[in-house]
């Protein structure tokens, strides 16, 4: 049953991207309300899905890689439900679809990372909180990296002069830039709430790899803020950047989960 | 019941003669109520704009129909005979109206506005009367047919003018225009256009720098913005985010050297570059800086030339669309089926004989 709530969220995400590409394809893009609906509804089985496991488990469930990329899913669309009509970022949502496709077929696609921890832990309100505001955090990593991506794809319409037909459906690549820049602020300070919920739970042996690697996120995205506060670094260097960061933070997160099996 | 098309455009007439024939707005409604109590009509609507004159009438029988036309045009003074003029049977006045309404009739292939002034026209015949149930029915279908043609193809996609391009592209780069600062180098005719356009699109300011202080002042108080001596316009280009370049100069006026260290200092916030010079004002290579963006005429008129060629390629399915509400509409005006001698195999509208 949960399964399948897992499957009809991940068919509302394939479904809103491939309406998004069938009218790229087809030259005519409206801003229509299917995708925005597709991604809602995708949402809602998301969230149901997560609450039943949450239930059956007793606790936060972020207890294997399986759910840690369903979670993460989850937290970009939330992202995206919040600042998408705000931005009026219409497109984001074409963008962001791939992306929850992506992450939720590829944690279908892979039985063996739904696998029981073989961490037996107490519920600890510190740790629950440090793991859902965490990635809480990466989802709105995740749409930066989404704007940056579209950042760049614009820019590059622009500097070449090739107009294709998806330009006219772009956001100003200035609001772009400032809802990366945003993105990436916000998910920082929701990573600084995090890690220190991790440090207060106490303990901190017991996870020291996931807390190093969580500083090391963290200060990857500390060093992207200074350069475009401090440094002021042009709105396409942040682009790229947010999506290498995300790239990096996706990539190693395999590793963390296996570290963390093996009950560091 | 038949619906006739009777008038001229600009494909059939030139500007000389559409004025004559030409209705002022104030005059419309009145006209249509007279052209509609004629004998042997029963309803009429009359469009005129400054590209075309047309009278559409819901009339029993088509050579009645006309004629009431050819007299009611008579008595305004103008001869109907001619070349100019085209009369159309109902198969081919409904194809015509759902072309004119979709901008397919248009001097600039699918724009917008000649569906307001068809609108204005109708509703103008409505309120005083002139029109029924099947002019009523037809062009509501019509600007059905008009809506339908723009949401479902790329008709009206684009920017077709060098200017428009350069509007649409500054609005694709920094969103509301009203917070951007506009500098043009070189008081010339295209950059003059170009600002106005930017300046109709709400730009916060306008700043005119010319090596003829005098022509930068007049332009500067024609555009309500502040003329800057030529020698001084580097000191307020740290405000400006569209610059359009339309000098007389023979070298490059703005380099990678002298904007790459300006750039540094901006952040994310970029620079539009018009440069309508030829020989061009701005070095190429500013091109590759970051979160600049270079246009010059060529880059530009090729986006016109683009838009315009995707706006042609539309025609087909527009017509196809068209052809479809043709069908149908004339099903319902004959109460089934359109007759053979009503269904004509060309677009174009036939024009008058004698």
């Amino acid at each position: 049953m949960h399964r399948l709530l897992l499957v009809a969220s991940t068919f509302c995400f394939l479904l809103g991207f491939a309406y998004t590409m069938h009218e790229l394809g087809a030259r005519v893009y409206r801003h229509s309300r299917l995708n925005l609906f597709a991604i809602l509804t995708g949402f809602l089985f998301q969230t149901a899905f997560l609450y039943l496991r949450g239930q059956s488990l007793g606790r936060c469930p972020l207890t294997n890689l399986f759910e840690v990329l369903v979670f993460l899913s989850w937290s970009m669309v939330l992202f995206y439900l919040l600042i998408g009509p705000a931005y009026r970022l219409s497109l984001l949502g074409a963008f962001t679809s791939p992306l929850a496709f992506l992450l939720q077929g590829g944690a279908l696609l892979a039985p063996a990372i739904d696998v029981p921890s073989k961490l037996r832990l107490e519920p600890n309100a510190w740790l629950e909180l440090h793991a859902a505001i965490s990635v809480v955090a990466y989802g709105a990593f995740a749409l930066a990296c989404v704007a940056g991506a579209m950042y760049l794809a614009q820019e590059r319409q622009l500097k070449t002069h090739h107009i294709h037909s998806i330009f006219f459906h772009m956001p100003p690549i200035r609001d772009l830039a400032v809802a990366n820049r945003r993105l990436v602020l916000a998910g920082f300070g929701l990573l600084t709430i995090g890690l220190f919920a991790g440090f207060a739970m106490g303990n901190v042996q017991a996870h020291l790899g996931k807390i190093v690697w969580s500083t090391g996120v963290w200060l990857l995205y500390a060093i992207i803020l200074l350069g475009i506060f401090r440094h002021k670094v042009s709105g396409r260097s942040v682009a790229w950047l947010s999506v290498a960061a995300f790239s990096v933070v996706l990539c190693t997160l395999w590793g963390l989960t296996f570290i963390t099996e093996k009950g560091v | 019941m038949h619906i006739l098309c009777f008038g001229l455009s600009h494909h059939t007439a030139p500007v000389e003669l559409r004025e004559k024939f030409a209705i002022p707005d104030g005059e419309l409604a009145a006209a249509a109520q007279a052209l509609a109590k004629a004998r042997g009509v029963g309803e009429a609507v009359i469009v005129s704009t400054c590209n075309r004159v047309e009278l559409y009438v819901a009339a029993e029988d088509p050579v009645h129909g006309f004629a009431a036309v050819d007299e009611f045009v008579a008595a305004r003074g103008t001869a109907t005979y001619g070349e100019a003029f085209y009369r159309l049977p109902t198969g081919q006045s409904l194809r015509h109206l759902f072309r004119v309404v979709s901008g397919l009739e248009s001097m600039v292939l699918g724009e917008t506005e000649i569906l307001g002034q068809v609108k204005k026209a109708y509703q103008a015949a409505q309120q005083s009367g002139a029109t029924g149930r099947h002019l009523n029915k037809f062009f509501q279908r019509a600007f059905n047919v008009a809506k339908e043609v723009r949401t479902n193809t790329n008709i009206t996609r684009g920017s077709v003018s060098v200017g428009s391009v350069a509007v649409e592209l500054a609005e694709k780069i920094f969103g509301n225009l009203a917070r951007c600062h506009v500098m043009i180098l070189g008081a010339g005719e295209m950059s003059e256009l170009t600002a106005g356009a930017l300046k109709a699109r709400g730009v916060k300011t306008i700043f005119v720098a010319n090596r003829s202080y005098d022509r930068a002042a007049a332009l500067a108080q024609a555009m309500a913005g502040k003329a800057v001596h030529f020698d001084e316009w580097q000191n307020e280009f740290h405000d400006v985010d569209i610059l359009i370049g339309s000098t007389a100069a023979p070298h490059h006026v703005l380099t990678v050297e002298k904007l790459a260290p300006i750039m540094r200092t901006r952040r994310d916030r970029p620079l539009f570059c018009i440069d309508l010079a030829v020989p061009r004002d701005i070095d190429p290579a500013v091109n590759g800086i970051d979160g600049v963006y270079l246009y010059d005429i060529d880059s530009l008129q090729a986006i016109a030339d683009h838009s315009m060629n995707t706006r042609r390629g539309e025609l087909t399915i527009c017509e196809q669309m068209i052809e479809r509400h043709v069908a149908e509409f004339g099903e319902w005006l004959t109460g089934g089926g359109l007759p053979a001698a009503m269904r004509f195999p060309s677009a174009a509208p036939e024009r008058a004989k004698g």
